[in-house]
């Protein structure tokens, strides 16, 4: 006797809704609405009041975002989840629920450039401080917490040079301490690695990228696993104790394995606001119709593209969990069996000016700063997504100068090849380039 | 709320309200391997609108201390102590499920102190599939997913929660799984299918009673709810299409509102 709930691509596209309670709409409609209209006073005051649910206001909620929501919470594995404007946006939402003023956060030091900047710069204006740490350096986690920690937080796959955080290993850590463990899992998708199954509390990812896959919208989201204990301590006070703003409401008693999320919502979405356009949610909804099939060829791509460019005259090094004596190989196969994604690293020879000659040249490929859309994209992270960094925390974060940041898209091998020689060529003549 | 039966640290939630004992009170009872979590769209909208409620935890469920209950008829009794416990001489009483057994045990025990009774998703017996009482008196996982698959209509497996964001397949499999399954779920379900009592109880309940259920419920069918019902003399039945067993999560709002007038017609504020 086995369960017939259903499974990861039946729910990428069914998940979270029922045409039946919308007009028999086989296709999810777009709410293009701000707000919601109540039966009676009695009702309003109800759903102010979360004693039912529904929508209110759409900065709170809507139908069309409601799907998305409970679409990737399905294929999570979470019990709740929170759709925000991006991928940033979710981030700030959750350190923001977990943290008060005085607070600390304990963070892997290799991340998107914009993480390690709300982290670095902006948190502190708030009173939130930060300790960095190594991904590799899981020992590094446990000595940085301190007694105001509340959390641990890490992209698995750090950005830009694929650095593995040893995530089963550092969750022992974050649970030895009583503070939950934040994965940013944009890089993965629930299709190569579902962190809560390894001992994530809390998912957060941008969906801008390979979720959505057509690079069409921006979206984020806060995923909960239910998992963590909220009552385990006295260190999350705005989650166990009275809050004011809803009569005196405990979220972890009344909530339970929802609690995070209820409250990022009924707090953070109520007094910050970033929610997320529901023509973007329907717009990502499309994506992730056809996640599996995009993330097998990804990944198929991929791993093409590390053989081709480990083999290459003019590259110095390559950095992708697949590669041959990639020092997180090993791990990498234990929680990401389906594929190490299709984020690639390389070092160009000739360094800085090579690369530039290489990115100036490629014509299939795209020069911008997103990753995991169908096609492919290419950047130079130290001009450009890493540029506000100083050279100290550029080394700290992983980043060289001949670095170049590779998603590899969809195409047809053979043309992204092709594509790459004309560049490689280019980068021979780095001067000739730069003067034409 | 934190207090104490027979000794023992027991929560209920008050449906965030400071609990009243002069307030008329709404006692709601869950099912099995559950917790006071599963009533949150039913419980908070009486906290505020004059009621006193109290979703308990079940000794060993959710944040109550002690072991789980071995027997329906020791669930009942205590439940009937948990209302003197908080200084309360009546209640309504709302089940779910194992909590309908446990309800109708707990009248039938302590017949003087309660004023309604409400059953969603009963059944006079509900003997478990071997099975699945195997695996969750082995704490097996799989005991949670098909109770998941089980517990929700064709409909809930879609998803469609009435709180946005949440999916309720993996909220109540996360309420089961934050405790020992064996310890809590395989209890439970043990005394489920040794409980015999249902009918004859039935039979002899004489106080304002309705039956909340599920089109397409599996758990405890559609026709064995009818069956109950038809035991119980002058028992309102509302049958909820398009919804399986958990029609407090998967209907909460048709629910909600079932409960209301026969909560307001026959336990009113006065």
């Amino acid at each position: 006797m086995d369960p017939k709930t259903y499974k990861f691509d039946t729910l990428s596209l069914h998940a979270g809704y029922q045409p039946s309670k919308n007009a028999g709409s086989r296709q999810i409609p777009i709410y293009q609405t701000t707000s919601y209209m109540f039966d009676d006073v009695d009702h309003a005051a109800a759903l102010f009041n979360l004693e039912r649910g529904g929508h209110i206001y759409s900065r709170m909620s809507n139908p069309t975002v409601q799907v998305l929501e409970e679409r990737v919470c399905a294929l999570e594995g979470g019990t709740a989840a929170l759709a925000t404007a991006s991928g940033m946006s979710a981030i700030f939402l959750t350190i923001m629920t977990l943290c008060n003023a005085g607070d600390h956060m304990v963070v892997s030091s290799q991340l998107y450039g914009g993480t390690v900047n709300l982290f670095r710069l902006t948190l502190p204006k708030f009173g939130i401080k930060t300790t960095f740490v190594k991904p590799r350096d899981t020992e590094g986690f446990k000595k940085a917490i301190q007694p105001n920690t509340k959390g641990i937080f890490g992209e698995l796959v750090g950005n830009p040079g694929n650095e593995l955080m040893n995530m089963p290993e550092v969750s022992k850590i974050a649970k030895e301490a009583g503070i939950p463990l934040i994965i940013d899992s944009t890089y993965q998708t629930p299709y190569l690695c579902r962190p809560f199954e390894h001992g994530a509390d809390l998912v957060v990812h941008s969906l801008t990228k390979w979720m959505s896959g057509n690079g069409s919208s921006m979206a984020g989201i806060l995923v909960e696993g239910g998992t963590f204990d909220w009552m385990q301590n006295d260190k999350f006070p705005s989650m166990t104790e009275p809050y004011e703003g809803y009569h005196g409401l405990s979220f972890a008693e009344e909530f339970g394995p929802t609690a995070f999320t209820m409250m990022a919502r009924a707090e953070g979405m109520r007094d910050m606001g970033p929610c997320l356009a529901p023509q973007n949610a329907w717009n990502i909804l499309h994506g992730i119709e056809t996640l599996s099939l995009r993330m097998e060829k990804h990944c198929s791509n991929a791993l093409k593209m590390v053989d081709y460019l480990s083999n290459h005259e003019s590259v110095a090094w390559v950095s992708h969990a697949s590669a041959p004596g990639h020092p997180d190989k090993e791990l990498a196969e234990k929680i990401l069996p389906k594929g190490t994604g299709s984020m690639i690293a390389f070092g160009i020879k000739g360094g800085k000016e090579a690369g530039a000659a290489f990115i100036n040249n490629v014509k299939l490929a795209s020069h911008l700063a997103n990753v995991g859309d169908a096609r492919t994209l290419v950047i130079h992270p130290a001009s450009a997504t890493h540029s506000q960094m100083d050279e100290a925390t550029l080394k700290f974060a992983g980043l060289s100068h001949d670095m170049i940041r590779l998603s590899v898209g969809l195409e047809d091998f053979e043309d992204i090849v092709n594509d790459f020689e004309d560049g490689f060529r280019a980068a021979k003549k780095p001067r000739l380039v730069a003067n034409k | 709320m934190k207090f104490k039966v027979r000794g023992i640290d027991t929560f209920a939630s008050t449906g965030g309200r400071p609990f009243d004992k002069n307030k008329p009170l709404i006692v709601f009872v869950h099912g099995s391997g559950l917790s006071h979590m599963v009533w949150v769209l039913q419980t908070r909208y009486f906290a505020f609108r004059g009621y006193s409620v109290l979703a308990v935890d079940l000794p060993g469920h959710g944040l109550s201390s002690g072991e789980s209950l071995k027997t329906i008829e020791e669930m009942g009794n205590w439940v009937g102590d948990a209302i003197e416990a908080v200084g309360c001489k009546q209640a309504s009483l709302v089940g779910h499920s194992q909590g309908c057994l446990v309800t109708m045990e707990c009248v039938a025990q302590h017949s003087k102190k309660i004023k309604t009774l409400t059953l969603m998703g009963g059944a006079s017996a509900i003997p478990m599939n071997p099975e699945l009482l195997s695996l969750a008196e082995e704490s097996n996982p799989k005991a949670v997913d098909l109770m998941m698959d089980f517990a929700h209509g064709p409909a809930g497996h879609f998803g469609g929660h009435p709180v946005p964001g949440l999916y309720h397949l993996n909220v109540g499999s996360m309420i089961v799984q934050n405790k020992e399954i064996k310890d809590t779920l395989g209890v439970d379900f043990r005394a489920c299918d040794n409980y015999k009592n249902g009918p004859e109880i039935a039979k002899n309940l004489n106080l304002p009673t309705l039956s909340i259920l599920g089109a397409q419920d599996r758990m405890c069918r559609l026709k064995d709810g009818k069956i109950l019902a038809d035991y119980i003399k002058g028992s309102e039945v509302h049958v909820i299409e398009n919804c399986g067993h958990m029609m407090l999560l998967e209907e909460a709002d048709q629910t909600l509102e079932i409960l209301k007038k026969f909560i307001l017609k026959n336990d009113p504020i006065k």
